[in-house]
């Protein structure tokens, strides 16, 4: 089967998208780019692979099965690689463990025993679960908050023997390490696995067989994103992501002609034709501020996850004015804001604001904001940006219809795909 | 390039400038009176007539930024006391005096006579000499020309520089160089600076042509050297001229492109208008960031910094202080902005432009305050899209070459998409 | 309820005045005037008298402050340039400005010169003029220009007023702000000579309202004010006077100059809303108006970033002279980031001060600037250092 993919090199994260020939999209893969860009390309692309075959496999057996297989089957699927990627982890630990004072040696190895044993047996558990709650793609958050959780019981349990700041130094020496080797997916392998913890139902394995078994051909392949003239391709098979995220867009929602995406170090402000070409565009200043980072360190200094940041600020009141975006300040700023006495929302209401106006003089000086309008990034994901936009948007240019899509980390990869298949025919 | 690459009339202004530099170095022995000026409003005719050698000071900052000296030059003037926020240009030319004044060729550059501030088109001037007396402690003669606000000069702004010139020019030219005014002398060189303005018109003008046998900004940047500096009304500046219009009418005659640091530049994917001055820090990997992606320019205002001959001015040897008031009040960057404008529609309109490029430059008020506007009123008017890119002239903290490629691709790839976007299928 | 002083009620007017970025008090009057029109001018130095020669109300426009939120104006301006253009832009683009039929731009520097063609593509619809002030010092060359230009802004205006300047209307018209500088003087010298007794936020305040208001409104009440402190001893207060030098176009956030104020420094002389105090004296009234008042800045302009020094030795003898004519302890170097007018003359004007043994410290504001922790300690600083210095 022919099919087109498209890799986004973005410098938080690398994501990957894989179309087939009607334009559908077959498989997404997500990574951190860490500073290896090869790395990560390579791990999105085979994520993206692996979810193709899948989506591919789902197909089959929907057909053969039912749905309600087929979801067993995903979860099940999922436990398998988890459960290879935590003995992975576990591997390493213990490899470090045995470069340790021989004396400390056993009560390490028995708390990392408890842990991990107690990870295996809550991933069995949640995957009994009819409805696990949602949780982080990323294998990192997944398991590095249940490590934590249980390391702090395992510290407690072995009575001052081994210490719970140990227990996580030997996580975040190992994460690193797991993370930067090409994970064996074993996509056979964890389907077989799979197949047995669903029971094997009839017809289900001949359909996973004949999935696993199509050939997946990647005609084209094209490259973008920030770290793109990394990528091993010619100069033809690499865009700019400018491109990529209006004809993203444009896919997305075919009635999109503004597009503002904002991410980790840049804020895009983008207007395209009906086509998808893009007619006019602006980027940022050479500094990050007012862009994804910024929110980044205002959640380090506040000692919070970046996605509890909207939340919170969503219940000011009385947002505080703040003048600056400076990445660099935005501690210190805070901090003055905080020893005010200012509450915490109204700062975080303040903040997120600020962010919005930066995105709004970027889609002024690019030729405004014309409906539809798109929004993609990271901080799309933020309720409280969203929000600040919405009011911004109608107080500016009034009615406008706004998109934000729940894949809309994957536009530039998408458009990517989009220009291999376009070049692919042409 | 190795010289024998190089045009000869590259080679010819290399010896010019050498030898320039040499008097210059001598000046204090063979008694040689030096006058130190601005490029905008330059009266190199009048300078001459009393046998003063011009110095540049923008000339002496653009070249050591290109010999890689500028950033230490700064660093000892921000040491001084001047603020990061100023004109890089200013900084660099304290530094160099306080380095002991060694100028671009290596030599050193004797003290000034007297400081000529022709205050034209840049409100940075005034405070440059002021500082520059500062330094040498030596006589400061000033020299109004009214800014175009309303888009023209008007009789009494003319009266008013002409007049300023024969009752306090010249008496302090004739008070630092002990000379009298000669006026049948500066008849005489002016006619000189009249052809070689004709030969600089149809070299510029050759960029019409496909393709254009000549880069109208980077390139330019040559062409205009000697006219803009030292050489206007020299035998040797008519004479280099003559020279330069051959060669540039022969490559013509061949459809030959100009030579670039990416090699001869035949096949010209983009034909480009600019705006404002480069960069001088990284002056040739920015310029080969255009020429790689088969980009020429064929039309710039920063070529016209020291006169706006193409617009139809001519030195006119019948009326020498008057020609020499509306040679200052045409310099560009004394036109007021929508004058800029109509300049820059209509460049783009006589020489088929694909699209044209603002680049911004953090030091330069005078040009960069504005562009925005100017932009959004170019793009109106010509339907053009236009590309806006930010660094600074002589600051390399301000040259980011990532970023600006990755600007500068994204422009070229919607320029290149747009062009072919309707015959793509969908 | 009780009434307020007559000093707070005059403090309380001017605040309200100075903080209103719809300009309400110059459209009521407007409105109450019909026929009545408006010219605007930027900073510094603008002839009001030939606005009000022509029957027009003019209306300084000296930004947004920290209280408007910049939404368009960032679209027009690169982040390395200074806030107030962007700021006046934001106050038009959202109409705010509506009401000006003329908007006057002085040469400043590059940022405010360019801004007149950004109004010219912008806003075509209204007169739009740049007043390139003559530079050179004082010539009879440089006078006759000026009053060639003070002669096209008059005629200008004069049809766009439907009111023709004449000789009388400009003579009344000077004498008006010959009253207007005289009263200002006063102010600065009784702030200069009892500093506890005039805070610089209320001069401040009241002179930046006196710009938005017809002048007859100014005047009484600055004249309400000056009686009222007269009237009001206050309490003498020990701190270390200071001349604040470089804030003449962008106007600092009101609480930069509080602050300041609390940290433990009197100010005592400052370049804020320079403009009214361009013209040192009065403008002669006898003889060719249009000529005294070329002459008068030509030959009085007073000494600052923004016009060029022709005496080799003005740039390092002006803070000198500027603090011994105030009395000052020492000196606050505050410009607007990047000005380049102050910014670039600082240096200069440093080492002039260092030489004389003038204290002096530095530092940079943006109009909408909202943290003031770092002035208050610089400032705070710089008065107990002063007063250390002065008990050697």
């Amino acid at each position: 089967m022919r099919c087109f993919v498209g890799i986004d090199l973005g410098s938080t994260t690398t994501k990957a998208v894989v179309l087939d020939e009607a334009s559908e999209v077959l498989g997404r893969g997500i990574t951190n780019s860490r500073s290896n860009y090869d790395l990560a390309a390579e791990i999105a692309r085979t994520e993206a692979f692996v979810s193709a075959r899948f989506r591919l496999l789902e197909r089959a057996v929907e057909r053969a099965a039912g749905r309600e297989t087929l979801a067993r089957l995903l979860r099940a699927f999922r436990l398998e690689q988890m459960l290879t990627q935590l003995s992975a982890l576990r591997g390493k630990v213990e490899e470090e463990i045995g470069k340790r004072p021989v004396p400390g040696q056993k009560a390490l190895r028995a708390a990392v025993a408890a842990i991990f044993d107690g990870i295996v047996a809550e991933e069995e558990a949640r995957f009994l679960e009819a409805d696990p709650p949602a949780r982080s793609d990323f294998f990192r958050d997944a398991a590095g908050s249940a490590y934590a959780r249980l390391a702090e019981r395992a510290a407690a349990a072995s009575g001052g023997a081994v210490t719970f700041d140990a227990l996580l130094g030997l996580y975040d020496q190992c994460i690193v390490r797991v993370e930067n080797e090409p994970l064996e997916l074993g996509f056979r392998e964890h389907i077989g696995q799979a197949l047995e913890r669903v029971g094997n139902a009839s017809g289900v394995r001949e359909a996973v067989d004949a999935a696993v078994d199509a050939p997946l051909d990647p005609v084209a392949t094209v490259g973008t994103g920030y770290g793109r003239a990394r990528l091993p391709f010619p100069k033809e098979q690499i865009r700019s992501e400018i491109l990529c995220h209006g004809l993203g867009a444009h896919v997305l929602f075919p009635g999109t002609r503004t597009v503002l995406d904002i991410g980790g170090q840049d804020t895009k402000a983008i207007q395209v034709d009906p086509a998808g070409i893009v007619t006019s565009f602006q980027m940022n200043d050479r500094c990050a501020a007012g862009c994804g980072r910024y929110l980044g360190y205002i959640a380090d200094e506040m000692n919070m996850g970046l996605h509890e940041l909207g939340p919170l600020a969503l219940g000011s009141r009385r947002p505080v004015r703040i003048t600056s975006t400076c990445t660099v300040f935005a501690g210190a700023e805070l901090r003055e804001r905080l020893s005010l006495g200012e509450r915490r929302e109204d700062i975080l209401a303040g903040l997120h604001r600020a962010v919005i106006l930066r995105a709004m003089s970027l889609l002024a000086r690019s030729g405004g904001i014309d409906d539809e309008f798109t929004f993609t990034g990271g901080v799309a994901k933020n309720p409280a940006a969203v929000e600040a936009l919405r009011r911004l948007v109608a107080e500016n240019y009034g009615e406008r219809r706004i998109n934000i899509s729940a894949d809309s980390i994957y536009t530039g990869a998408l458009g990517a795909a989009h220009f291999a298949r376009r070049g692919a025919a042409a | 390039m190795s010289d024998q690459d190089k045009d000869r009339s590259m080679l010819l202004q290399k010896e010019m400038l050498a030898e320039h530099y040499r008097r210059l170095e001598a000046a204090p022995e063979t008694r040689e009176p030096v006058v130190y000026t601005f490029v905008p409003g330059n009266l190199t005719e009048l300078i001459r007539s009393f046998g003063a050698l011009p110095v540049l000071p923008e000339i002496n900052a653009l070249q050591s930024a290109m010999r890689g000296k500028s950033q230490g030059y700064i660093a000892a003037a921000e040491k001084g006391g001047h603020s990061e926020d100023v004109c890089s240009y200013v900084k660099c030319d304290i530094g160099m005096a306080r380095a002991g004044n060694v100028g671009p060729t290596g030599t050193r550059l004797p003290k000034p006579d007297l400081l000529l501030l022709s205050y034209t088109g840049c409100y940075t001037f005034m405070k440059w000499f002021e500082l520059l007396r500062e330094e040498y402690r030596c006589p400061t003669v000033f020299l109004q020309v009214p800014y175009e606000g309303d888009g023209s000069q008007t009789p009494a702004m003319r009266a008013y520089v002409a007049r300023q010139i024969r009752e306090t020019l010249i008496p302090a030219l004739e008070k630092a160089t002990g000379r009298r005014y000669d006026e049948d002398r500066l008849k005489e060189s002016l006619a000189r600076s009249r052809a070689a303005e004709d030969d600089l018109v149809a070299v510029l003008q050759s960029a019409r042509k496909t393709p254009s046998p000549i880069d109208a900004y980077f390139g330019a940047v040559y062409y205009v050297g000697p006219i803009f500096s030292a050489f206007r009304g020299t035998e040797e500046g008519l004479a280099y001229y003559r020279a330069l219009r051959e060669e540039v009418e022969q490559r013509a005659a061949r459809a030959e492109g100009p030579a670039t640091p990416a090699g001869r530049l035949d096949a010209q994917k983009y034909r480009l208008v600019v705006e404002g001055p480069p960069n001088w820090t990284h002056f040739r990997e920015f310029w080969r960031m255009f020429a790689e992606e088969g980009a020429v320019v064929v039309a710039s205002t920063y070529s016209k910094v020291g006169g706006t001959y193409d617009l139809g001015f001519r030195h006119d040897p019948a009326d020498p202080l008057g020609t020499l008031a509306d040679y200052c009040s045409g310099c560009y960057t004394n036109r007021s902005l929508p004058a800029r404008v109509e300049m820059l529609e209509r460049y783009c309109r006589e020489y088929s432009a694909d699209g044209f490029l603002v680049h911004s430059v953090k030091s330069c008020n005078s040009f960069s305050a504005g562009q925005l506007t100017m932009l959004r009123e170019v793009e109106r008017r010509t339907g053009l899209p236009g590309a806006f890119i930010e660094s600074d002239l002589v600051d390399a903290r301000y040259f980011s070459a990532a970023n600006l490629k990755n600007r500068l691709e994204s422009y070229f790839q919607m320029l290149e998409a747009r062009r072919t976007g309707a015959a793509v299928p969908a | 309820m009780t009434e307020p002083s007559p000093r707070a009620a005059v403090v309380d007017w001017a605040a309200q005045i100075a903080e209103d970025l719809d300009f309400a008090a110059a459209r009521a009057h407007l409105a109450e005037n019909p026929g009545r029109k408006a010219a605007g001018y930027l900073p510094v130095y603008a002839p009001r008298e030939i606005v009000r020669a022509a029957g027009m109300l003019p209306v300084g426009v000296h930004g947004g402050g920290d209280r408007l939120e910049i939404i368009r104006g960032d679209a027009f301006y690169q982040s390395y340039i200074c806030h107030l253009p962007r700021s006046v832009i934001e106050l038009a683009q959202s109409g705010r400005l509506d009401f000006l039929s003329a908007v006057l731009f002085p040469a400043t520097c590059d940022v405010i010169r360019n801004l007149s063609g950004t109004w010219q593509l912008v806003s075509p619809e209204v007169y739009v003029r740049y007043l390139d002030l003559p530079q050179g010092g004082a010539s009879e060359l440089a006078a006759e220009f000026w009053k060639e230009e003070l002669g096209v802004l008059a005629a200008d205006l004069g049809r766009i007023a439907g009111r023709a300047v004449t000789g009388d209307s400009l003579r009344e018209a000077i004498a008006a702000y010959n009253a207007v500088r005289s009263l200002i003087r006063e102010l600065y010298r009784v702030r200069r000579e009892t500093p506890w007794r005039v805070p610089s936020e209320e001069l401040y305040l009241l002179l930046r309202a006196g710009e938005t208001v017809p002048l007859e409104a100014f005047v009484e009440r600055a004249r309400a004010y000056l009686a009222a402190v007269e009237a009001d001893a206050g309490r003498v207060r020990d701190k270390a006077r200071v001349v604040v030098v470089g804030a003449f176009c962008e106007p600092p956030p009101i609480g930069l100059i509080k602050t300041v104020e609390r940290a433990g420094c009197s100010i005592v002389d400052d370049d804020f809303l320079l403009g009214n105090r361009m013209i040192d004296g009065d403008v002669p009234l006898d003889g060719d108006p249009l000529g005294a008042l070329a002459r008068a800045f030509v030959g009085r302009a007073v000494r600052n970033s923004t016009l060029y020094e022709a005496d080799p030795e003005g740039k390092r003898r002006l803070i000198g002279e500027r603090v011994a004519a105030a009395r000052a302890d020492g000196v606050i170097f505050a410009s607007a980031s990047f000005c380049d007018p102050a910014l670039l003359d600082r240096p200069m004007l440093r080492a002039g001060a260092e030489a004389a043994c003038i204290p002096c410290i530095a530092f940079q504001f943006a109009e909408n600037t909202g943290q003031f922790q770092q002035f208050r300690e610089q400032a705070g600083t710089f008065a107990d250092a002063i007063k250390l210095w002065g008990g050697e």
